[in-house]
């Protein structure tokens, strides 16, 4: 491939840095290859791996997570050697795509998988990964689907909210064919043949219930037990950990773990507040980390933390892990129903990102987003209050323009910022039009003024001219 | 090590201070930034240090300690020169200076592998709740003075990243406390070193052994860092909020403790530190 060989010259003038930075030993410039077991100079050459890049930030190799918009929230990409801890929804039907997105990627990448589940065989779960967009005949599709959505005024300039236009666009488009990060048409499969030239180890935990183990009893759950010793088989006999360097080609190890915790493992941490084993998941995850960190490989694990009761352990596991992220979808919710979200199937939260190598990290200012599964694309956006109608959210763009301070973002200067226990905007709607009244009654009195109650004199007559209110525009234009 | 914070603490490497407890806590934020700082700090000020890293890998300090900027004045040039230099783990693994142990690593080992000599993680590969016995022995034989003649450090120091994570492997709070225990008598009283441990708060998730075990450090400790996110949520420029608690165990609480308030914001070298409202994207 083409590819590899550009990048084999790459490596090797790299390879010239890296053994002088070696040497002297203060200077701060460091390229950080792959995470393997190898200070040594085996490891010290930044080899080129499919499906890979270095992160722009640290040098830290990152592996796509199959969804672009997700890399991009994520700093770049997954960074290898770390876990990704997706929070179920909860009925698991988006975490469960967002896994299959994962492995799919692994596919088409050309690394290896290991998938373990207790609910589905692994062979099963490969047969459901959908199929990749190719750059050619997808574009096509793309525009088509594109065009649909968008409103015909979103490129008119904004005048009075030009606040809004200087915020970040999200990438919602195939990129132009590099290597890293593909979208998926989650209506089709995986063509047979892709899935049998992959190379794949499953681990399904009730073919593996009477085999003996040995690694003596400690407090794991027997299920856990068996699954880390699978893991570092591989790991060890394919030699992801640079155990065996003779190996030219190093590839990637993409764990998938599904449903992680739940009683279908053995686990009763999601069953019960007070479980005999509470430490059993957490010595787990201790110890994967352990093996990823010393190995060439990513992991993704859904878990289903709404089913676990206890908030300790919650907050242990999110510490145990580097980035997790959070699925709420809407469905069998009041929110289904709601108007405001009625362009979006879910909520998404990026709880953590990790600081590897480095004291600051990649982090979105956009707190509020939402996901959207279309047929091809699974998108995700600022949750804007765009589609709002109704004077009620007019006023508050008013109130927006006079006080100069955005409402739904939360990134305000920290003269003002809404309290951090009210989830979302709604109830800072509410006192923001609560402010608006009593500045209507004092308006009566047109001696009095103000800073801001001249503003509002002068926006005034303008709204509620004649009686009747007037759309004011361009003002809830938030960019797609 | 942040001269910001230097300033704040009142002390520089050259004159630090012996026998203290310091007890690094965070709350709703990350405070690995202070663990840094001290590891940087002590390896500067000559000492030895034993860092128990239990989180992150030996490379992910390396790097962070190599772009930590600090500022040397270079003595007896005219005009006096600045230098920055950051500090390098490996250098000072390989010359003794610095004992590493790297918790995920030597999990893997141990868990895995039966060994032969107790390891500091045995606890990893027993069913019920251990106790922290080889840990503590690996300390104490790490940070016993050489007599050799060799160069000599100034006093040890104990550095653990972070206790919190022991509660999640199986043990109580109580071992946790007897294990800072006998190694506040090793390290602080018979060699009249420091140690330094991070613990993360877990606010309201309930998390009794947590709490158990950072109210009796809380207790123990000289002085108390606590790195809070701010109550009113996500701020681009301002990261958190730093509360340092200087206590005095030993003495009963007639006099008052001092403490003072910071906000901080951390950046890809450096972390600076303003009084409360005060951050320059405000002014």
């Amino acid at each position: 491939m083409a590819a590899v060989a550009t990048c084999g010259t790459g490596a090797g003038s790299t390879g010239s840095i890296a053994a002088a930075a070696s040497k002297n030993n203060v200077t701060s410039f460091q390229r950080k290859g792959p995470r393997a077991s190898g200070t040594d100079s085996g490891c010290s050459r930044l080899v080129s791996i499919a499906g890979t890049r270095p992160s722009v930030r640290n040098g830290q190799l990152l592996v796509s997570t199959g969804l672009p918009a997700l890399d991009q929230l994520l700093g770049g990409g997954l960074a290898v050697g770390t876990v990704l801890l997706i929070e179920e929804d909860k009925y698991n039907i988006y975490s469960s795509l967002v896994f299959k997105y994962f492995l799919a990627e692994g596919i088409i990448n050309g690394h290896t998988l290991l998938v373990a589940s207790a609910k589905e065989d692994p062979a099963d779960i490969l047969q459901e990964l959908p199929a990749p967009l190719l750059d050619d005949n997808c574009k096509k599709d793309f525009d088509e689907d594109v065009c649909n959505d968008k409103t015909p005024d979103s490129n008119i300039k904004m005048k009075i909210a030009w606040r809004y236009q200087l915020l970040p666009k999200m990438e919602s488009g195939p990129v132009s064919s590099s290597r890293f990060g593909h979208y998926y048409d989650a209506s089709k499969r995986m063509p047979q043949e892709l899935i049998e030239a992959s190379k794949w180890h499953g681990f399904f935990f009730p073919e593996k219930l009477s085999s003996t183990l040995n690694i003596e009893s400690c407090s794991l759950t027997h299920g856990y037990r068996k699954l880390l010793q699978f893991i570092q088989n591989v790991i060890y006999e394919e030699g992801f950990d640079g155990s065996s360097p003779q190996k030219k080609q190093k590839n990637i190890l993409r764990i998938g773990i599904q449903s992680l915790g739940s009683p279908l493992w053995g686990d009763d941490i999601c069953c019960t507040e007070n479980c005999d084993n509470s430490h059993s998941l957490t010595k787990f995850l201790y110890v994967l980390r352990g093996l990823l960190r010393t190995s060439l490989s990513a992991c993704i694990i859904t878990m289903p933390t709404h089913l676990i009761q206890n908030k300790a352990v919650i907050a242990r596991v999110t510490n145990l892990s580097d980035t997790v992220v959070g699925l709420e979808s809407f469905i069998g919710s009041e929110r289904e129903t709601n108007p405001l979200y009625k362009d979006y199937h879910g909520l998404i939260h990026i709880r953590q990102i990790p600081r590897l190598n480095n004291l600051i990290y990649d982090v979105s200012d956009v707190k509020d987003l939402a996901f959207k599964l279309k047929r091809k694309l699974f998108t995700i956006e600022h949750f804007a209050w765009s589609h709002c109608s109704g004077g009620a959210f007019q006023v508050i763009a008013i109130i927006t323009r006079v006080t100069g301070l955005p409402v739904c973002n939360r990134t305000s200067p920290p003269t003002f910022q809404p309290p951090s226990h009210l989830t979302h905007g709604t109830q800072v709607l509410h006192l923001a039009a609560t402010a608006f009244a009593s500045r209507l009654v004092r308006h009566s009195e047109p001696l009095k003024q103000t800073g801001s109650g001249r503003i509002l004199q002068a926006a005034g007559p303008r709204l509620w001219h004649d009686g009747r209110r007037q759309e004011a525009p361009g003002l809830l234009a938030i960019p797609p | 090590m942040f001269p910001e914070l230097n300033n704040l603490l009142n002390t520089t490497p050259d004159r630090a201070e012996q026998g203290k407890l310091t007890l690094l806590c965070d709350a709703k934020t990350d405070g690995s930034f202070l663990v840094h700082h001290f590891l940087s700090f002590y390896l500067k000020a000559n000492c030895k240090v034993c860092f128990v890293a239990l989180i992150q890998s030996f490379s992910h300090y390396n790097i962070v300690g190599q772009k930590l900027v600090n500022i040397v004045e270079l003595r007896g040039a005219v005009p006096s020169t600045w230098v920055t230099q950051g500090v390098s783990l490996t250098a000072a693994r390989e010359c003794g200076q610095l004992v590493f142990l790297e918790g995920l690593k030597s999990s893997v080992d141990v868990f895995f592998r039966a060994q032969a000599a107790p390891h500091p993680l045995q606890f990893l590969r027993e069913a019920d709740a251990g106790n922290l016995q080889p840990l503590y022995e690996f300390v104490r034989e790490a940070l016993k003075p050489v007599g050799d003649g060799q160069a000599a450090w100034r006093c040890p120091v104990l550095l653990v990243d972070d206790l919190s994570v022991l509660l999640s492997l199986g043990l109580g709070a109580v071992a946790v406390l007897d294990f800072v225990h006998y190694c506040r008598v090793a390290v602080c009283w018979e060699r009249k070193g420091n140690i330094v441990a991070l613990v993360h708060d877990s606010g309201d998730a309930e998390d009794e052994e947590n709490d158990i075990l950072l109210n009796g450090l809380s207790h123990q400790s000289h002085l108390i860092l606590r790195a809070e996110g701010l109550a009113t949520g996500f701020c681009r420029d301002v990261h958190g909020q730093l509360r340092v608690l200087w206590r005095t165990p030993s003495q009963p609480a007639a006099q008052r403790d001092r403490s003072l308030t910071y906000q901080y914001k951390i950046q890809d070298k450096s972390v600076s530190f303003f009084a409360k409202g005060m951050s320059p994207a405000v002014l």
